[in-house]
């Protein structure tokens, strides 16, 4: 946000509070549009409990597909909401401030829809409670050395630690919407959600504390939880897999993914709800630095992965990456170089990456890029490991892409209606970020 | 009842202003005070001299608990059904360092929020009169709890330092 221009507190209270006013016909008609497409991979899904796996494309060799690059695709996007507002609020990153809160929300609600994948990837669905280590008849406990405990135990810390960052992080704002709101129902909602909050130095003092623990805590987690994710493929004897540079590539391709997608989600709701004044140019800007640095790195560690199969002498290891850049799926395989390390090469101009259009556009082909960088990790490993006489190809089935359509339109769901029921801008830290009103500054 | 204390409260526009109605009233002995912002600020924070929250202690507690929570239930479900692979040992402490790590930011997370409810005492840190819905928007608030023969006196500081408007409030 800029510091010379004209806002006031009442105006950030103002503005914030008018994007929650009654939904207007487009937002329905896009909402119901959600719903439809949701409803249809629920259906697939139905269909899938009745029928079994065998409506996926699962064939020998490759048992993990669309679902589990959905998993890591939908986890990675997790990622930037802690980034953004946890590292860079550790950093004190000015430009996180009006950005965050649409971050953290989209954290939270990709850890929703990341979720489900495994779930809905096992066979019988309904024993996924197994996973969890808790006395039992049968006296058995789950096996801690196993990388799926690893991420049962990661991914639901993230989403309970990412959900009490997000909601602390609104309480104040909560606050303001209560003092401000006349309808009954509404005034009760957010009285209730904001826990009796009055702005008192007292409760200011250990908000602050708390909220800085807080970031504390969740800065080594997002960086633990994707490290968690790359064990399940690196701890498996599968070439393109056994690799140890996975933890540092699959977090920096995760921050990267993820602020592909908070552009992809800011830049229509600053259109639409006209927040220009609070999400400025200089933020995108910010995030495209970011959006450089990262594909930089996720782009070293393509390079390195082909380099380090060829100078190992491991002839599957080499055969593995020769057939990923010239084999069945080669395809998919430069779709992903072109988006994630092609693309992102324009950001260095200037011109570019102060283009909000141009900015979108790119964000689309990073989030397409990096489906199909897990896509090309999970399913092109698979499909030619060892054995010539085991390798198989796969096909996605209907019922694979009805159910990732509708994974988006549940991720979707959840942002439409926070956009319409809680802050999407964070009221008390944009104001601190406002110079504060004097009486000398008034007299001049 | 007869009412023996009295909530006097100034409204501010402006950060200056507030700081120096909370000096001055610290000056004239009056520390049972209640000060609001729609924002954290460091000059507030100052000026009332409030003690380090201890905030602190719930999340040193929480990480702890979760650390050793992360050990045992690894360490001793493990040696509840004790099978050796491979000659490998059978508490495998590795592996066992991701559930350490998960717990204590997990429960090191959930004791921070606790703390911050406790200490915070939301729903009850302030007799209900004695706020001002503007204090979530643009104005600040300094509040005093004061004998009735004070009154006066409090309402000069909170004026002297340029409050907009006072108010009162039995308590």
């Amino acid at each position: 946000m800029n510091q010379e221009s004209t806002i006031t507190y009442s105006k950030v209270n103002q503005d914030v509070i008018r994007m929650l006013d009654k939904p207007t016909a487009k937002w329905w008609s896009l909402f119901i549009f959600d719903l439809l497409v949701l409803s249809f991979g629920l259906m697939c899904f139905i269909y899938q409990i009745y029928s079994g796996l065998g409506v996926t494309g699962y064939r020998h060799p490759v048992f993990w597909a669309v679902y589990i690059t959905n998993f890591v695709f939908w986890v990675g996007i997790a990622h930037s909401g802690t980034l953004i507002s946890a590292i860079l609020y550790l950093f004190r990153a000015r430009f996180r401030m009006s950005i965050y809160r649409i971050s953290e929300a989209m954290t939270v609600f990709a850890v929703l829809t990341a979720g489900l994948f495994p779930i809905i990837h096992l066979g019988r669905p309904w024993y996924f409670y197994w996973l969890l280590p808790y006395p039992n008849q049968r006296q058995l406990w789950v096996n801690f050395s196993s990388p799926l405990m690893w991420d049962v135990f990661a991914v639901g810390t993230y989403l309970t630690v990412s959900s009490v960052f997000f909601f602390v992080g609104m309480i104040p704002d909560i606050a303001a919407i209560r003092d401000r709101v006349k309808e009954v129902p509404r005034k009760i909602l957010y009285s209730v959600l904001s826990l009796g909050w009055k702005g008192s130095a007292w409760e200011w003092g250990h908000y602050t504390r708390a909220y800085f623990y807080l970031a504390a805590f969740a800065t080594p987690l997002v960086i633990s939880v994707h490290s968690v994710v790359s064990w399940d493929f690196a701890m498996a004897n599968v070439p393109g897999w056994h690799s140890t540079i996975f933890p540092p590539y699959f977090v920096a391709g995760a921050i990267f993914s993820g602020l592909a997608m908070v552009i992809t989600l800011v830049v229509p709701i600053r259109k639409i709800f006209h927040l220009e004044e609070f999400i400025t140019i200089a933020n995108f800007e910010g995030m495209a630095k970011m959006i450089i640095l990262t594909s930089l790195i996720v782009t070293y560690a393509y390079v390195v992965e082909v380099f380090m199969a060829w100078y190992s002498g491991n002839p599957y290891e080499w055969g593995q990456f020769i057939y990923r850049m010239k084999g069945d799926y080669a395809l998919f395989y430069w779709i992903m170089i072109f988006c994630n390390s092609v693309v992102p090469l324009l950001l260095w101009f200037k011109k570019v990456r102060t283009n909000i259009k141009a900015l979108f556009i790119i964000s689309l082909f990073i989030n397409i890029g990096m489906w199909f960088e897990r896509f090309n990790i999970i399913v092109i490993s698979l499909s030619h490991e060892f054995e010539p006489g085991a390798w198989g190809l796969y096909r996605v089935s209907w019922v694979e892409l009805g159910i990732t359509a509708g994974a988006f339109a549940w991720f979707f769901m959840f942002i439409l209606i926070f956009i319409k029921t809680l802050p999407a801008l964070s009221i008390s830290e944009i104001k601190e970020i406002i110079p504060a009103p004097t009486r000398e500054v008034k007299a001049k | 009842m007869m009412i023996k204390e009295q909530g006097v409260f100034g409204v501010f526009s402006y950060i200056d202003s507030t700081v120096q109605a909370i000096k001055r009233l610290r000056e004239a002995g009056y520390k049972n005070m209640r000060v609001f912002s729609p924002f954290p600020n460091h000059e507030i924070e100052e000026a009332m001299e409030n003690r380090e929250s201890i905030v602190r202690f719930f999340t040193l507690s929480g990480a702890t608990l979760g650390a050793l929570c992360g050990l045992t239930l690894t360490i001793l479900t493990t040696l509840d059904w004790s099978i050796r692979v491979s000659a490998k040992p059978v508490v495998s402490l590795p592996p066992y360092m991701i559930f350490v790590f998960e717990l204590t930011v997990l429960i090191g997370s959930l004791a921070t929020l606790l703390g911050l409810l406790i200490n915070s005492r939301l729903r009850r840190n302030v007799p209900r009169q004695i706020y001002d819905p503007r204090f979530s928007e643009d104005k600040f608030g300094v509040g005093v709890f004061c004998k009735i023969e004070d009154i006066k006196k409090v309402e000069e500081i909170l004026k002297l330092s340029g409050a907009d408007e006072v108010q009162f409030e039995g308590i």
